[in-house]
């Protein structure tokens, strides 16, 4: 195998990585190799896994609520600047006096970066509910539980998986500074050159990069899957009626 | 330890975050403000850098660093005593590991940075651990011919030395009877937990060996960057530090001896392109070597601890290095 991979240059050399193990650059002990790679996968896994999951089960309920009450948009709107703006990394360093280090620590800076996408999608997608279809819900004599859980949630069912996806992504990438903090993720090789080398850091970042596609995949998956049949009857009647142009009748109605 | 509720935390988080997002812009003007103040008081050790005759006419001397705070610093001095002579300087003090930083200045990406002895011999000339010389000048005359292949000068060394040592709090030490060297940790290390940045793990010239010399095995190795928080709140209770930490101008750490000189010595060296050298001639090369001199471990911590500790910007803090000891005018 070492043979096919050797005329890939560097690549070929982290490819070689991923499936054999070698001495490491400061020599004595053994790195890379399927056996090393996979358990680093598996802790990078469990770690991001976990902390979606957490982040989906805070993120949701305050999201569909916003969304359901149509006020403190700013919430929304905040919590993801924030987001953005404050660094995982600072977090880590940040929750050491609290959490001490280690996988509670990581999980928590994650958990943190993988909110606000969750609560802005879940806002936006139970506020972009059709109108109509709530006040139909509301004439019917549903609850506003009801109404939430039984309309407007499925509906924004689409809009929703959208946000963990993004969130689960994001995870995954930045999951690969949890090595500062004392748990080997696939960023162990990453941060470690001087004993994974350039072939180690470069087999790390390529097993990253699969596993995002490989989750954004089966995400894009359960959102299709997910999606009400209804919702997916009005999309495809939406894009035929929008090739035709000016038969969009439903447009024209409104607008008089 | 203590055991806060992990949604409570993420709640205080979140407000922390509001608090600062709204604060944000206040930090440079706070910063900025104990720039020149806080100086370590020493009297001017060196003589007012000179212009050099015709550097402005040299092609510009591109500069660079590794990524972290000393590097940074040390940078930021040659760059601007380099700057006082005269010359033009492009900076680059941000080229990552040194892996990198020395690929960058053998394709002449940049001109010269500083590097540690130890660290040239064992990570770009192959020489482990084990035979690198332990007398400071030796190892750098080691490094010297191993640039020079290259067509790099490596400049004389500085004073101080960035070397590994361990260190623990001050209690933690009490509470195992004060020990001052490793070898006094021989028969404690199986309960002590013991943190270092990750790469030391797997490290013949860190965790692995240190283990070998001393014949001595940690409980557990706890992979972190921030050492000293780490030490603080009880998650490790020895650490690997470096000499120059700037944490450690605070006192409130003991740091163990090397009785058994594991530890490769690591004083830094500017290492410079050959072409370069020319560029500044015998002028330049003795306004690096003088800006150095009174770089001692207690000024390197010092310095250090300005960046780290006090939160002020590396350019400011090689500003008032070179001004206190008088290489440049007080502005």
């Amino acid at each position: 195998v070492s043979h096919v991979f050797a005329v890939l240059g560097p690549f070929g050399d982290a490819f070689d990585f991923i499936f054999q193990q070698r001495e490491s650059q400061a020599g004595t002990v053994q790195v890379g190799g399927l056996g090393e790679i996979w358990e680093l996968t598996w802790t990078h896994l469990k770690l991001s896994l976990a902390a979606t999951a957490i982040a989906t089960l805070i993120a949701l309920p305050i999201g569909t609520w916003i969304g359901h009450i149509g006020r403190y948009q700013f919430l929304a709107t905040s919590t993801s600047n924030i987001g953005r703006a404050v660094p995982a990394l600072g977090l880590i360093v940040f929750f050491i006096a609290f959490l001490g280090v280690g996988f509670v620590n990581v999980c928590a800076a994650l958990v943190l970066l993988a909110i606000p996408p969750i609560i802005t999608n879940t806002y936006v997608g139970i506020r972009g509910v059709d109108r109509e279809t709530v006040d139909a819900a509301n004439g019917n004599g549903l609850t506003g539980m009801q109404i939430a859980s039984k309309v407007e949630l499925p509906l924004a069912l689409p809009t929703i998986m959208g946000g963990i996806r993004i969130a689960f992504v994001s995870v995954i990438a930045t999951a690969t500074i949890a090595p500062l903090a004392n748990v080997d993720t696939l960023g162990r090789p990453i941060v470690s050159p001087n004993v994974y080398g350039t072939a180690g850091q470069l087999a790390a970042c390529i097993v990253v990069a699969l596993l995002t596609f490989a989750a954004d995949a089966v995400l894009a998956a359960i959102q299709r899957a997910v999606t009400p049949r209804g919702v997916k009857i009005q999309a495809s009647h939406g894009r035929s009626t929008g090739r035709a142009g000016f038969l969009s009748t439903k447009r024209s109605i409104q607008s008089t | 330890m203590k055991r806060i509720h992990p949604i409570l935390a993420l709640l205080a988080v979140l407000c922390l975050g509001l608090a600062f997002a709204a604060c944000g812009g206040d930090d440079d003007s706070s910063s900025s403000g104990g720039g020149g103040g806080s100086s370590s008081g020493s009297e001017p050790a060196g003589t007012e850098i000179q212009k050099v005759d015709g550097a402005e006419s040299k092609p510009a001397i591109k500069v660079g660093s590794k990524n972290f705070t000393e590097q940074y610093i040390l940078g930021e001095i040659y760059a601007q005593a380099l700057e006082a002579a005269g010359f033009k300087v492009d900076k680059q003090l941000d080229l990552g590991s040194e892996l990198l930083a020395y690929k960058a200045l053998q394709a002449g990406k940049v001109d010269a940075y500083p590097e540690y002895t130890g660290t040239a011999l064992t990570s770009f000339f192959g020489v482990k651990t084990a035979d690198v010389p332990r007398d400071a000048n030796q190892a750098y005359e080691e490094a010297k011919k191993g640039f020079a292949k290259k067509q790099i000068t490596a400049l004389a060394p500085t004073p101080f030395e960035n070397t590994y040592r361990l260190g623990m709090t001050k209690e933690k030490a009490k509470e195992i009877g004060n020990p001052t060297k490793i070898s006094d940790l021989t028969d404690k290390a199986s309960e002590l937990s013991i943190s270092g940045f990750p790469e030391c793990k797997q490290r013949q010239d860190c965790l692995l060996g240190v283990q070998d010399a001393y014949g001595l095995k940690f409980k557990k190795f706890v992979t972190s960057e921030q050492k000293y928080q780490v030490l603080d709140s009880g998650a490790a209770d020895v650490a690997f530090i470096f000499t120059t930490d700037g944490d450690l101008a605070s006192g409130k750490y003991a740091i163990l001896d090397d009785d058994k000189k594991f530890f490769p010595p690591y004083n830094v060296t500017f290492a410079i392109r050959d072409e370069a050298l020319q560029n500044i001639g015998p002028e330049g090369q003795k306004v690096i070597e003088d800006v150095q001199k009174p770089l001692t471990e207690k000024v390197m911590q010092e310095l250090n601890a300005r960046v780290d500790v006090d939160k002020q910007k590396p350019e400011e803090v090689a500003k008032a290095y070179l001004q206190s000891a008088g290489f440049i005018p007080k502005s």
